[in-house]
């Protein structure tokens, strides 16, 4: 029997909370999430222009009744900025799962300033920060993530650090 | 200065005619003078008024219609609202949604900031844009006979509208601003509240 992998586990956290909604602008290393979503019958995956229509999204999904989550790169945290005042102001919830890049093993420069800025700009939003750093302890910080941005209507961002997803190979 | 976009409709008229005898239709406004327009157009639980995240309110929509399949979705927004998250028109085309209309009210300017030019007084055609980012259905309405004609097939097709509305300023009327209640009546009056 194939052990199921940590991005399985956060698949199955997500379904557990009673997320019905994935917005998303690709990202390598939510590569399996992406998948997994769109293989779901049960859940609606949507490519975004941009990370911020994801707020909006999941705005609009606590608006009627559903549970959003936005897949992005650290990267994208920096074009959410003043949507991120739509779930503060309105005490909404949101759940974000942000694999970061800059940081670890990096080879392009262009990723390290918003890489680096990215857990200040989040907590300056108003955004609770959470990041892990271990296969073992993923999925358990996901799930915990989502009840606490869903049962206290607050949004929450969880950080994949890039030891976790492992540095971009430039050379094949 | 005339340019090519000037419109004549009186956006009042124009929202009022939209959201007559709403019934359950689920309106999402952009931030500015959308808002005013459909607070005048009479308060209720289903608007979702924005007072800001510019750039949001498609998007906000296309969330409320996945997630509520069997009704129906109206955003209702200005051009420098709609233009500023114009990547939402190919992110709505692309999910394949169809429970969902956006209804822009063009004048060509930023009202709210002293009546600048906008893109679309400029030239930038969003009813184009829509077209091109996959709407199926996209309708330019220039006078009233036109905007009736909208206030049923907004409700029940997947449409994308531009309302070429005079540049004119109205008085202020100004709905509630709180967002947490905003956002709370609205799920109450859903149904789907938790507590």
């Amino acid at each position: 029997m194939q052990h199921p992998t940590w991005q399985e586990g956060v698949y199955t956290a997500l379904k557990t909370a009673g997320i019905t909604q994935i917005g998303y602008v690709p990202d390598a290393g939510h590569k399996h999430l992406i998948e997994a979503a769109h293989a779901d019958p049960d859940m609606k995956a949507v490519v975004l222009t941009t990370e911020e229509e994801g707020i909006a999204l999941a705005a609009g999904a606590w608006l009627g009744g559903a549970r959003c989550a936005l897949l992005m790169q650290s990267s994208g945290v920096g074009n959410c900025i003043n949507m991120l005042s739509l779930p503060v102001n309105c005490r909404m919830p949101f759940l974000t799962l942000v694999t970061m890049r800059g940081e670890w093993g990096e080879f392009n420069p262009w990723q390290v300033p918003m890489g680096s800025a990215t857990p200040h700009v989040l907590t300056a939003a108003g955004v609770h920060v959470r990041r892990a750093e271990r296969p073992d302890e993923v999925a358990e910080m996901v799930a915990a993530s989502a009840t606490l941005a869903f049962d206290t209507q607050i949004p929450v961002a969880v950080l994949f650090s890039q030891r976790l997803i492992g540095a971009k190979v430039w050379v094949k | 200065m005339t340019r090519s976009n000037d419109g004549t409709l009186d956006r009042r008229v124009v929202v009022a005619e939209l959201l007559r005898e709403p019934g359950d239709l689920l309106v999402v406004t952009g931030l500015g003078s959308a808002t005013y327009d459909a607070g005048a157009a009479g308060d209720r639980p289903l608007n979702f008024y924005l007072w800001g995240a510019m750039g949001g309110a498609a998007m906000i929509g296309l969330g409320i219609a996945l997630a509520q399949p069997d009704k129906h979705v109206l955003v209702l927004t200005g051009d420098g609202e709609q233009l500023m998250g114009m990547g939402a028109l190919a992110t709505l085309a692309a999910s394949g949604a169809k429970n969902i209309s956006v209804a822009v009210l063009d004048n060509g300017r930023f009202g709210e900031t002293g009546a600048q030019f906008s893109h679309t007084g400029l030239g930038a055609d969003l009813a184009a844009v829509a077209a091109a980012c996959g709407w199926q259905t996209v309708v330019t309405a220039r006078d009233m006979d036109a905007v009736r004609l909208l206030r049923t097939r907004l409700r029940e097709e997947n449409m994308f509208a531009v309302l070429r509305i005079a540049a004119d300023e109205k008085p202020r009327h100004l709905p509630p601003r709180d967002g947490a209640y905003l956002a709370d009546r609205f799920r109450r009056a859903l149904g789907v509240a938790t507590d």
